[in-house]
């Protein structure tokens, strides 16, 4: 009789998600220092691109640092990949399928592109075996790949901040957090990068901290507004547009819906 | 039903043999994820297959067998900037003739960074250095100032040298990826264990060597060493480890080397070697009870 083999299916490849959101919190409260900067937040987010509009000192760099379960809320509750953030949740399993890219993103200057990003995966606790491959994916998505072996010291500010997404995407996260990620980037990487966070979009939610109309509007499939540490409003860029008229300030339409909502707090 | 393709199945598979597809597809899916099983079918290929195999690794040049060191294509975000571009691909090339040129020292760097990154911050350098020269200049005053009354200041050091390492290995300002690592599945409790263990493997032999040349005993100095690296975690847990590495040493000065200066002479304290073995217990044990607090800000 001859034996028949099975292909061995890891059980994490067929398990079902276990939540509705990816990212669900409810009057979420933060602190960022003394200040509470992030004062009861009420937000729901699926898959897709979401982009996070506010001006400075909104509260969106402290938000997303709890989301990326670096700081510890301080009031609400908040549960990200269906995992609470607060209590007893499996911090290490959330982590795990987490991409975070931070907005003073430190490096290593003496590692090079590839030890940095295989660094994180390590960190990531992405499987020994799939590393070197992870890693070369990673950096060719984001067009780094003839630059991989060069220390990070040499690279431009654009190039590191292409590293810092790759170390995000190496482990092909089920959320990614990205904050002011097109700092520092050309325009023809902007757009590069743009098509970047569609195709990251599709299967994962992406959450994109910026203060440029411009970003939101060419990458965004939902906007949510943040101003004095609050949600002021999730929509679409198109009922961002349609919340502006013709007397607010602002060069597009988006701008114009931005200053109308914020009125003139910025 | 097992874990590998039985031998057979391989073979017909190597001469390309008409399989069911069914079997096909489980082969390729197996083969796909176990090395064993190809290394089988690599056995298994016929003459010409292995003919045509050997003579592309014969054609291969030998740097590119690394796969860390295959310079690739540009990829699109370079079409744009098509200058940066060229200059990029010639310093890969310029670097590859490095590699070739001094391979297995290159490869020995790669690998020992790699593994000292696991351990220790790799920006930990500048406090190691710090450490030893704390340790180097209590040496140097001992030396200078050798007095029978005057209690040897190595001694008084020693044991809170390591929290020092501690105190950098775990902070927001001193690792500048802080941020980053913090948000990892590795971050928490075994990170910080990791780098602590690091900064004692670093800390102690130096300690060793300067007691060595005062004479001060290790039996004076490495159980409160311990002990305190063990409380000054334990507090972490409650006040976060960069905080509790300040008081706990601010406590050590005031409430140790304090009073060992205007007294004169070894405290008695340290050749308790009771109270320390409880407070390394005790340390130990509160690290482990409240393991998760690490895991955040």
């Amino acid at each position: 009789m001859e034996e028949d083999i099975v292909r061995a299916v890891p059980a994490a490849e067929v398990a079902p998600t276990k939540y509705a959101w990816q990212v669900r919190a409810e009057g979420l409260r933060v602190r960022a220092g003394r200040r509470v900067a992030v004062d009861g937040v009420d937000l729901r987010l699926g898959c897709g691109v979401h982009g996070l509009l506010g001006p400075n000192g909104a509260g969106k760099t402290t938000l997303i640092r709890c989301l990326a379960s670096v700081l510890r809320p301080v009031g609400g509750e908040v549960e990200v990949l269906g995992e609470p953030l607060t209590g007893r949740g499996d911090l290490r399993a959330v982590r795990r399928r987490l991409g975070y890219l931070p907005q003073d993103f430190g490096h290593y200057k003496r590692f090079t592109v590839r030890e940095f990003v295989e660094y994180m995966a390590w960190l990531k606790e992405v499987p020994g075996r799939e590393v070197a491959g992870a890693v070369q994916r990673a950096v060719e998505r984001v067009g780094l790949a003839d630059r991989a072996d060069d220390r990070l010291r040499s690279l431009s500010g654009g190039m590191v901040r292409r590293a810092g997404i790759a170390q995000a995407i190496v482990n092909d996260p089920e959320l990614l957090l990205l904050d002011e990620p097109t700092a520092g980037l050309d325009p023809g990487q902007r757009v590069r990068f743009r098509e970047l966070l569609h195709e990251l979009g599709t299967d994962t939610c992406v959450v994109v901290s910026t203060h440029l109309v411009e970003d939101v509007a060419a990458a965004c499939s939902d906007v949510v507004l943040v101003a004095a540490g609050r949600v002021v409003f999730q929509g679409t860029p198109a009922e961002l547009a349609a919340e502006g008229g013709p007397d607010d300030v602002g060069d597009s339409p988006i701008e114009r819906g931005y200053s109308a909502l914020l009125g003139g707090a910025w | 039903m097992t874990e590998h393709a039985p031998a057979d199945l391989i073979s017909r598979y190597a001469t390309g043999a008409a399989l069911p597809a069914d079997r096909l597809w489980a082969l390729e899916a197996h083969l796909e994820t176990c090395g064993t099983c190809r290394l089988r079918l690599a056995d298994a290929a016929p003459p010409p297959v292995t003919a045509l195999t050997e003579s592309v690794w014969a054609t291969l040049d030998p740097a590119t067998r690394d796969p860390a060191a295959v310079p690739r294509a540009p990829g699109a975000w370079e079409a744009a900037d098509g200058e940066k571009a060229a200059r990029g691909v010639a310093a890969r090339g310029a670097a590859s003739g490095e590699q070739v040129a001094g391979g297995v020292a290159w490869r020995r760097r790669v690998v020992v960074r790699r593994r000292f990154s696991r351990w220790a911050v790799p920006s930990l350098v500048p406090w190691l250095a710090m450490a030893v020269f704390v340790v180097s200049g209590a040496l140097l005053l001992d030396l200078i100032a050798p007095g029978d009354s005057a209690p040897s200041l190595l001694l008084l050091v020693a044991p809170v040298v390591p929290v020092l390492g501690v105190a950098g290995a775990w902070s927001r300002y001193l690792d500048p990826a802080h941020d980053l690592v913090a948000s990892t599945a590795r971050a928490g409790l075994e990170m910080v264990l990791r780098r602590t263990f690091a900064v004692l493997l670093a800390v102690l032999p130096a300690l060793f060597a300067g007691g060595r040349v005062t004479g001060a005993s290790p039996a004076y100095w490495l159980l409160p060493s311990l002990a305190v690296t063990a409380v000054a975690l334990a507090l972490g847990s409650v006040i976060g480890v960069r905080l509790a590495a300040r008081v706990t040493v601010g406590l050590w000065v005031v409430l140790v080397i304090g009073p060992a200066v205007v007294v004169g002479g070894v405290p008695v304290v340290l050749g308790v070697w009771v109270v320390w073995a409880a407070a390394l217990v005790g340390g130990v044990a509160v690290v482990a009870l409240r393991s998760a607090r690490f895991a955040q800000l």
